[in-house]
């Protein structure tokens, strides 16, 4: 089987989302569990921390938007295929 | 999901200027928060209606969130900060009124913004902290970091504009996605987990704005 170069980029991108979805994910997940814990224990703190919480969540999460970027580019606007 | 997300729909020429569908929303929303806030504030009561204890409500919950994060007198920063999340919430919401899409879905308004936080930030740690110490800040810890901080601070504007634009625009995938695959009321769990985002997006674009003009004007660390 022969492999043309738009099968290689919607191959590429739907690892580039694959893989790029699994470490903001795990990263999220812990972010969110500590902060949920340091609310139990200290509740009226909530505010700043959840506010904090966000920030740091946007960070992560620019990973993954990244990753989605990516793979934008290898389907809409892949500069190989032209 | 008919067209390319990285391309602008052109709805018509003005001359040879091409206006996009973006465009056209963006003076749209721009339009109605002008009116609206023009009719609440024609006649200012002193025991207000309310539409005015509305605008009241909004303006001091930003001022309060502005102040906590920068942790000084609000009222130069919020002309800038309160427009920028008023306005992001009325173009992100924009998905629910249907045959509208947001702007913000596509990649210029999310760049214009970001650039227009780029450059406030260079405003106001210019004007609070002078020439030398605003520029001080590149070279903080030593001399050996100045390429980084240089670095930091274009990929940082350059994440905030691709944060926002990547949540509204996967959004609009996902719906679109969800409407191909099931018809009629399947989309709906995903607009109103759309309005969640649009709402928590323009949140942390302003949040972030402000803790970038807060570490501009040296009050919190920088992140």
């Amino acid at each position: 089987m022969e492999f043309s170069l738009e099968m290689l980029s919607v191959i590429g991108a739907v690892v580039v989302v694959s893989f790029g979805a699994i470490g903001p994910a795990f990263s999220e997940g812990r972010a969110i569990a500590a902060a949920m814990e340091a609310i139990a224990r200290q509740p009226e703190s909530a505010g700043p921390l959840s506010r904090t919480l966000f920030v740091g969540l946007a960070m992560i999460e620019t990973m993954a938007i990244y990753c989605l970027v990516i793979a934008l580019l290898l389907l809409y606007a892949n500069p190989f295929i032209g | 999901m008919e067209t390319s997300p990285l391309v602008a729909d052109i709805l018509f020429h003005l001359g040879p200027v091409p206006i996009s569908r973006d465009v056209v929303t963006t003076w749209g929303i721009m339009g109605l928060l002008t009116a609206a806030s023009w009719l609440g504030l024609r006649r200012l009561e002193l025991r207000p209606g309310r539409f005015q204890a509305m605008l009241e409500i909004t303006v001091e919950a930003i001022e309060k969130q502005i102040h906590e994060i920068i942790q000084r007198d609000p009222s130069s920063y919020l002309p800038l900060l309160g427009t920028l999340f008023i306005f992001l919430v009325c173009a992100n919401l924009a998905t629910v009124v249907p045959g509208m899409r947001p702007p913000t879905g596509h990649i210029e308004t999310p760049a214009v913004l970001a650039a227009t936080v780029f450059f406030s930030v260079h405003f106001f740690g210019l004007r609070s902290r002078g020439l030398s110490q605003h520029f001080r800040r590149y070279i903080e810890p030593n001399l050996l970091l100045l390429p980084l901080n240089i670095l930091a601070e274009f990929t940082r504007t350059f994440s905030l504009m691709i944060r926002l634009f990547g949540n509204m625009m996967s959004h609009e995938i996902v719906i679109a996605i969800v409407v191909l695959l099931a018809g009629l009321l399947m989309p709906i769990p995903f607009m109103l987990l759309g309005i969640l985002i649009g709402i928590i997006q323009a949140y942390i674009f302003t949040i972030l704005a402000a803790v970038f003009i807060g570490a501009a004007v040296g009050s919190v660390e920088s992140k």
